[in-house]
């Protein structure tokens, strides 16, 4: 009887902590689980330079570095427990495993599949998409435990399109890869243009088994003559054939999809509105530059960093409720604050538009309107999504 | 004739040392533009070091003091002459610095290494480095020379460092990117703009707790693009004036009610602002215009824009 009489004042005395100075702050643990599983590309051509293995992993670790920052002064301790597989199996197996030693809070890198079923393994928990791009998991079968800080493919292909009518380069040849997450692109690519009122002149499927890198010259340019085109969008996610269509086309035309004129999260090239600070301290931590994958889960941790300053909480339904309000403006880098869409959990932002050595332009573009916010001119706005989020 | 023609030039002479020159440090031309104050013209550029930003005047005019980012130094020029005379081992890339009342601690945010810096600018000497928050920007010292106080952009928080021992004595959480602080004249308030949260807090000092938290609205802008920068407070405490960045506004706050009652239309991306020694005008930085805005204070216009270098960041305006 004595204990519950004490709790309800325990609790009272608490609340009212906040209000006080800085000194009274109760030491808080923020446990954040680190997922990721990077399926086997296979060999692709252009391997020359190859993508860094730990893409991701290392945007997390910066961030708990940064949120410490904060959190000594408020006597919040950050940490993250990771876990990498070269299997999805394995990955739910390792989820498991944090989830028994009370993790809720988790950055996930994997494709949607491995992503859908975390999702359902851990539905008292909260999952932030930091590596699957998939369109489906924003509009058609959203996760109510899951908000996305990676952009969508809809998002990049808009941020794309809504340049090339800027430039009015509206009829485009489009070459597709054979795999389903070049399908996937495409298909963005296709619903970017029926959005944005670009015509689609002539698609065809990248079928070539020959050695690109010696044979493109002569292949490419009978491939690529058809009925013309202003731009030469390229749907090849994993970098097999795409590097090898510039400069070789029929008609002089530019390249742009996931070679050449790239849309993407982040680049090494983005460096106003403070980014330029972001990038130094990554390339110090990591060692290379800092890619879309090591942006969306750096900003994953940090959205988590936010709600839990503001909550003095680690809930992870009350982190997920505070996210999806209006009233925690996150800080990006990008010039705009930053928040999720309430309609299917996806982080609104800015999307760079690059070519390999310099930010050519960041979407969306002056001119497209949107009564809410000009960002959701980009991606799966709500008046599209079936969902129920 | 000899001494008419020696008094006309003295008198010329004279006549040009009378205008107040504006000095604004163009970010990506690692120059200084001077304006002269009377003319409205640049009537030069002084290649300075890289990435010059933060500019501040020595409290007798003498000396400006430059934040050459990229160089890793602040530099010191001679008013006067307008030479470098000296540098100062500030820590690395400084971007904003403070100067204490006794004209000879500055207190300089390494907005690269999460520290603050203190050096004694006579003897060039660092006298202590302070550890606050991710990315240091905004510094400011009151007016009693009490408190320093260090912004942190990524923490989201004020620092207070206590002069007296150079070490940080408390820490206040303010809104998103906080980017710059001001004391009012009497160091009874501190002003502090958060440039992703879009607000300004004003803090009582004595307590160190916010007082206020103003918020902005612009008639035909919409809001993610209000983010405030830089604030100056007049010395009679009757007008504060924050700069909006890509909003493209200067907000005019009634210092005594905390009450917002005007926006300026200035240049693009207003970033910094500086009264002239009277106070009778105010400059506006504008970065991606490239140019400076000249307001009246007395009835609130915006007299002309001027054309600067590339990226103007700072502005300071010596007698």
């Amino acid at each position: 009887m004595r204990q519950m009489v004490f709790h309800p004042l325990l609790c009272l005395a608490l609340a009212a902590w906040p209000l006080l100075t800085m000194a009274a702050e109760e030491p808080l643990q923020v446990r954040i689980g680190y997922l990721a599983y990077i399926p086997d590309p296979g060999p692709v051509l252009s391997n020359v330079i190859p993508e860094p293995r730990d893409a991701g992993l290392r945007g997390a670790e910066l961030a708990i570095v940064d949120s410490n920052s904060t959190g000594r002064f408020l006597k919040h301790s950050y940490s993250l427990t990771s876990a990498s597989t070269d299997n999805s199996d394995a990955l739910l197996e390792q989820a498991r495993a944090q989830h028994e030693q009370g993790l809720r809070l988790f950055v996930v890198n994997a494709p949607a599949d491995t992503l859908r079923q975390l999702s359902a393994a851990m539905p008292d928990s909260l999952l932030f998409n930091a590596g699957s791009p998939d369109d489906s998991l924003r509009s058609t079968a959203c996760l109510h435990n899951v908000l996305h800080t990676l952009p969508s493919r809809a998002m990049l292909a808009d941020a794309l399109a809504q340049f090339l009518t800027v430039r009015r380069w509206t009829r485009w040849l489009l070459i597709v890869g054979q795999t389903p997450d070049d399908q996937a692109y495409a298909n963005a690519l296709r619903r970017a243009a029926k959005r944005f009122g670009h015509i689609i002149v002539a698609e065809k499927a990248f079928t070539f088994d020959n050695d690109q890198r010696r044979s493109a010259q002569a292949d490419m340019p009978l491939f690529t003559q058809t009925a013309e085109y202003d731009v030469v969008l390229v749907a090849d996610e994993r970098g097999d054939f795409g590097e090898y269509v510039p400069y070789q086309t029929w008609y002089p035309r530019p390249v742009a999809g996931t070679q050449g004129l790239t849309p993407t999260g982040w680049h090494k090239t983005v460096e106003t509105y403070g980014a330029a600070q972001l990038q130094k301290r990554f390339e110090a931590a990591a060692g290379r530059w800092m890619n879309d994958r090591d942006f969306a889960a750096w900003m994953a941790v940090r959205s988590i960093a936010s709600a839990v300053t503001r909550l003095r909480a680690t809930d992870a339904m009350q982190i997920r409720e505070l996210e999806l309000g209006d009233n925690l403006p996150l800080d990006g880098f990008k010039g705009s604050k930053l928040s999720y869409r309430s309609w299917n959990g996806q982080l609104r932002q800015p999307i760079p538009v690059v070519q390999p050595r310099a930010l050519v332009t960041t979407s969306p573009q002056d001119g497209f309107l949107h009564p809410g916010t000009e960002l959701d001119s980009l991606g799966y706005d709500k008046p599209e999504v079936t969902c129920t989020f | 004739m000899r001494r008419t023609l020696i008094a006309t030039a003295l008198l010329i002479a004279a006549g040009q040392s009378l205008a107040a020159t504006a000095f604004v440090s163009n970010e990506k031309d690692n120059n200084l533009s001077l304006i002269d104050m009377d003319t409205l013209q640049v009537t030069q550029t002084l290649p300075v070091g890289m990435r010059p930003r933060g500019l501040l005047l020595s409290h007798d005019n003498t000396l400006l003091y430059i934040c050459a980012s990229d160089s890793d130094r602040v530099q010191v020029m001679d008013v006067a002459t307008r030479k470098i005379i000296k540098e100062l081992p500030s820590g690395k890339d400084p971007e904003q610095f403070a100067l204490h009342p006794n004209n000879r601690w500055l207190y300089v945010s390494n907005e690269d290494d999460s520290l603050v810096t203190v050096i004694d600018t006579e003897t060039s000497k660092v006298l202590a480095q302070v550890d606050v928050g991710v990315e240091p920007e905004g510094m400011a010292v009151s007016p009693d020379g009490k408190w320093a106080v260090n912004t942190s952009e990524t923490t989201n928080m004020l620092h207070w460092i206590d002069t007296s021992t150079q070490t940080l004595a408390d820490n206040t959480l303010v809104d998103q990117r906080p980017r710059f602080v001001e004391f009012n004249k009497d160091g009874s308030q501190l002003w502090s703009s958060a440039e992703i949260g879009g607000t300004v807090s004003v803090i009582n000092v004595a307590s160190r707790k916010i007082i206020k938290t103003l918020k902005f609205e612009i008639k035909g802008v919409h809001p993610d693009k209000v983010q405030p920068v830089g604030i100056k407070i007049s010395d009679d405490g009757k007008y504060a004036f924050v700069a909006l960045g890509p909003a493209n506004h200067v907000a005019v706050i009634d210092a005594k009610t905390l009450d917002i009652v005007d926006y300026l239309l200035v240049g693009r991306r207003v970033w910094q602002l500086s009264f002239t020694p009277d106070q009778k005008q105010l400059l506006a930085t504008n970065g991606v215009s490239g140019d400076v805005s000249v307001i009246d204070v007395a009835s609130l216009k915006v007299l002309k824009s001027v054309k600067v270098g590339r990226y103007p960041w700072g502005v300071v305006v010596a007698p």
